[in-house]
């Protein structure tokens, strides 16, 4: 008897689910139905200007074509979705630094791109302030997609798709380069991931393991204070002890010697997703970067006196801490984000 | 001898307000009114008008070179006027980009500008620190980072670049590249370089006269030396510093070249 109810149940549900996503089909594609931009509980006030710029289904699928539009680049081969991939937190899985046009290669590794709205800045120096600025560094990259906005405007300036998909956002056909710099904005804004495990437990629908609970406490002993808050990060340039090489970071952006060496504190949602990391890519693995704290952190001028307590360089982790620690960071895996057919190019 | 003192101060408060109404009536433009104004940058290479690619100059050191790119922005124009008071241009209509491989943007023109007699100009090469920061939407016309002014901003610091100079030293034959491109506002979050120039300049005596009857407007012919960025408090050496974009060194050419703006001549017609 408790089986047969426990069966109708799921198969109501499943009717139910099926209804829902029949429904939504008609309102937008990926169904799901278009909620707009929300801060979901517990996040802090956005730091993007979404009154200037509101999120409306029609920029944000603007916004999300050109994002997978190879057009961008100069040979039409690589979209801002070629090294931000949906299923990788929409970071470039795989890749050590960006591997663009012709097979060119950056210097640097493609962070995630999530919780774009909270960000004070952007890329690992920190170099650009506001969002809408982000798309023209990539497309004019020689080494990224080497073609110039202009281009871009002129190459789908006659597209007539295009042209419906502008006059639906922003009420004219009129292509510029400010307009498509707005509706990438409107795509990035809405990649929010905030329904991780971790998430679901403050919020009280579920509960971590003991072993998890244990590497939440480590965590907050040894890692929280750069990698803080709801977001995983203080969003501040510090230097956590990697071995150098030329890319100097924060320094890039205000030669200051006190900079060199800085990159910003990245968030650590999804980190489950994003290997390789650092801002060069240089770790494949969640085990190598706990490692990387306990026996590789390297003295310098400019390392973070957090990693330099009581004459020691780096922060103690037994192994039993470390596995623990691990499975902490695992609990800010958020399927349902890499997931979300609303955000994935196919 | 109170009251004497008063009707003292009476009288020559009111003779002054006479002289001044006097002076007052004799004006022949009326601030309400709105006129135009051009200023002309003129490239030059020293005593040369500046040719690019063909034309081949020599900086203070000796070293021979030419001159492919040559661009800067001038922004934030106030107009001084021969009474001591001031205009500035409205914000939203002060940004120019003059490119020497275009002539168009040699012009400048400024409109709605009341009637007066200017004597003289003042602007900064580059811009401003604000503008630097605002958002996409209000960096329209020149300033437009995805159009105009692609060419003159730094995408991964979001920055613009004040004043581009660029072409070959040495001997042509030899290819040395050299690439000067000059900005930094100072930052956004951190303090950096900044090399935001002022430039306050005289029109030498003769008047701009700015009236809403004249169809083309007084206009100032400014002569801009492109040899300056490069001879100065520094001589820059091309050997040594060939590159020079977001760096220290960029603060020796931006203080040359806050100098190299002059006022040639104003004509009335
Ligand atoms: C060739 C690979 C590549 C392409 C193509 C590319 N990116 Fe990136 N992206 C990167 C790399 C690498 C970084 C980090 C750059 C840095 O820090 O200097 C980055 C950083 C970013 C960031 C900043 C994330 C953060 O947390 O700071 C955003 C946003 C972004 N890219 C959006 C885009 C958009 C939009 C496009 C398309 C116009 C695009 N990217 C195209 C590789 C790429
Ligand atoms: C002193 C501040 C600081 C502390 C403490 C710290 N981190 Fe980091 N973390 C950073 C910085 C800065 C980076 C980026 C460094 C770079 O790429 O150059 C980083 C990068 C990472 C990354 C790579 C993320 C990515 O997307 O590439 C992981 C994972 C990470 N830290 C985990 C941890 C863990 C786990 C702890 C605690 C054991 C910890 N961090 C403690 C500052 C810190």
């Amino acid at each position: 008897m408790f089986t047969t109810i426990k069966f109708m149940n799921k198969y109501f549900l499943f009717l139910f689910a099926l209804l829902l996503v029949a429904s939504c089909n008609k309102e937008a594609p990926g169904n799901e139905v278009f909620k707009g931009f929300e801060v979901p509980q517990g996040f802090p006030a956005p730091t993007y200007p979404t009154q200037t710029n509101p999120v409306t289904k029609a920029g944000f699928e603007l916004g999300k074509k050109l994002f997978y539009d190879g057009r961008l680049s100069r040979d039409g081969t690589i979209s801002c979705g070629s090294c931000h991939i949906s299923f990788s937190a929409f970071t470039h899985h795989g890749h050590v630094v960006s591997h663009g046009i012709e097979d060119k290669l950056g210097t640097r590794n493609a962070p995630a791109i999530q919780n774009m709205a909270w960000m004070q800045n952007y890329f690992w120096d920190g170099g650009v302030h506001n969002l809408d600025l982000v798309p023209i560094s990539p497309i004019q990259n020689p080494v990224e997609m080497d073609e110039t906005v202009s281009n871009v405007v002129a190459k789908i300036g006659s597209d007539s798709n295009y042209k419906k998909l502008f006059k639906d956002a922003f009420g004219s056909d009129d292509i510029t380069g400010i307009k498509m710099m707005q509706a990438m904005s409107q795509f990035m804004v809405m990649l929010v991931s905030a329904n991780s495990k971790y998430d679901k437990v403050i919020a009280g629908t579920a509960t971590f393991s003991a072993d998890e609970n244990e590497g939440k406490q480590i965590f907050e002993q040894k890692c929280s204070s750069c990698h803080s808050g709801v977001l995983f990060t203080d969003q501040n340039f510090r230097n956590n002890g990697l071995a150098q090489n030329s890319d100097k970071g924060r320094y890039v952006i205000t030669l200051s010697a006190t900079d060199e060496y800085k990159f910003k504190v990245p968030s650590l949602r999804n980190v489950g997703y994003t290997a390789p990391y650092m801002h060069d890519g240089r770790f494949f693995s969640l085990e190598e970067v706990i490692d990387h704290y306990r026996l590789g952190v390297q003295p310098s001028a400019t390392l973070d006196t957090i990693l330099q307590q009581n004459g020691n360089t780096g922060i103690t982790i037994t192994n039993d801490e470390k596995s623990k620690l691990i499975l902490f960071l695992k609990t800010l895996s958020d399927e349902d984000f890499i997931k979300n057919p609303l955000f994935a190019e196919f | 001898m109170k009251n004497l003192k008063f009707v003292f101060a009476i009288f020559a408060v009111s003779a002054l307000t006479l002289q001044s109404c006097k002076k007052e009536t004799k004006k022949d433009y009326d601030p309400s009114q709105k006129g135009k104004m051009m200023l002309h940058f003129d490239n030059r290479a020293g005593a040369d008008d500046l040719v690019l690619n063909t034309g081949t100059y020599s900086n203070a050191l000796g070293q021979s070179f030419n001159i492919s790119k040559f661009n800067y922005y001038i922004s934030n124009v106030v107009l001084l006027n021969s009474d001591g008071s001031k205009y500035t241009v409205p914000q939203n209509n002060s940004y120019f980009l003059v490119e020497e491989s275009d002539e168009t943007t040699a012009d400048v023109e400024l409109s709605d500008i009341p009637e007066g007699n200017y004597s003289g100009v003042s602007f900064v090469i580059g811009v401003d620190s604000n503008r630097n920061t605002l958002p996409v939407s209000e960096r329209t016309g020149a300033l437009d980072p995805t159009a105009a002014g692609q060419d003159m901003y730094w995408s991964w610091n979001s920055g613009y670049i004040f004043l581009k100079m660029e072409g070959m030293y040495d001997s042509v034959s030899t290819m040395k590249m050299f690439m000067y491109h000059i900005g930094g506002y100072g930052g956004y979050s951190s303090p950096t370089i900044n090399n935001i120039k002022n430039v306050t300049l005289s029109f030498n005596g003769t008047n701009a006269e700015v009236r809403k009857a004249k169809t083309s407007g007084p206009e100032a012919h400014l002569y801009v030396d492109a040899l300056k960025v490069l001879n100065g408090i520094t001589n820059v050496d091309f050997f040594a510093n060939p590159m020079v974009m977001f760096n220290a060194y960029s603060v020796n050419i931006a203080n040359n070249y806050s100098s190299m703006i002059s006022v040639n001549h104003v004509h009335n017609d």
